[in-house]
């Protein structure tokens, strides 16, 4: 057994370990931390399949920002557990059956002879390959414009989070700047025009 | 010796750990949120892999974009938790009847 072998299966058992706690866990916080071991595993795999830069930005942008929300959220909310628990292993066997059967099949399929257990093409890269910058040619010349759709995607989420969450609360008082700014002297101050009187008249 | 088998059969089962998640968290939206993270885990697993086995680069761009959608439907998903918490004051999601449907 040589040491990617070995690599693999430490990587692959504590990924499925991790997920399995991901669903299992009884607090929501434990959940996510789980999930955060299950993307550095993945990540770790990724490694192994010469996607460096995925890998690095699967831990990034899923474990620096993505699971750090989903922490917020659940702090952030008051959850009662117990009652989110009610029939918890209700479905166990069903679910238990599905899934069994979805690896099985899987399993079937991909080890049999017509699949068959294709090994990787052993491709050497050169010292001076680099995964990124090849990642990023191809992203800027063949896949420009899905690159720019993605923007807008990131672009529209973070419009419809701000504007899902956003509220006005009616109890606090404040100034609206703009009416501030627009105001004219006319609306605060009147000047009069009135007859000079005599004194001792 | 680690073929392409491994990671397809591997990605197999994180998949189906995902759906089986959903089934047994049906009342908790978090961790129904989650479970979807992992199912998309498995399938970007799937992309690398074959993304190696070809040589081909293009799979592991469809695994950046899939990060990118990825990353802005659990933002998305989780506001709408936020503001569902904020009227509703649960998310059970036996407590989401207000279509009645």
């Amino acid at each position: 057994m040589d040491l990617k072998t070995i690599i693999f299966y430490v990587f692959a058992a504590l990924l499925i370990f991790a997920a399995l706690r991901v669903i299992t866990a009884r607090n929501p916080v434990h959940a996510a931390l789980y999930l955060v071991l299950a993307f550095f595993n993945a990540g770790g795999l990724w490694l192994t399949l010469q996607a460096e830069f995925l890998a690095i930005t699967l831990v990034m942008v899923y474990v620096g920002a993505v699971m750090v929300l989903f922490l917020f959220v659940i702090m952030m909310l008051d959850i009662d557990i117990k009652r989110l628990r009610q029939g918890f292993w209700r479905n166990m066997p069903l679910a238990a059956t599905l899934g069994v059967l979805m690896v099985a099949e899987m399993a079937l399929v991909l080890s049999t002879d017509y699949f068959g257990p294709v090994a990787f093409p052993g491709t050497k890269m050169g010292a001076d390959y680099s995964n990124t910058r090849e990642l990023g040619r191809l992203l800027f010349t063949d896949y420009v414009y899905p690159f720019e759709l993605a923007s807008i995607i990131l672009l529209v989420a973070i419009i419809a989070a701000v504007v899902l969450t956003l509220r006005r609360r009616k109890d606090v008082k404040h100034l609206d700047p703009v009416q501030q700014v627009a105001v004219k002297h006319s609306d605060r101050l009147r000047v009069l025009q009135m007859p000079a009187e005599k004194e001792g008249e | 010796m680690i073929t392409l088998s491994h990671y397809l059969i591997l990605a197999a089962i994180l998949f189906a750990i995902g759906v089986v998640g959903i089934f047994l968290n049906r009342k908790n939206l978090i961790v129904l949120l989650m479970a979807i993270e992992l199912m998309l885990l498995a399938v970007n697993l799937n992309f690398v892999a074959f993304s190696h086995y070809l040589n081909d680069l293009s799979g592991q761009l469809f695994v950046f974009f899939i990060l990118t959608v990825a990353a802005a439907e659990s933002s998305i998903g989780l506001a709408i938790l936020v503001v569902l918490f904020r009227n509703l004051s649960t998310i059970d999601v036996d407590d989401l009847d207000g279509l009645k449907g």
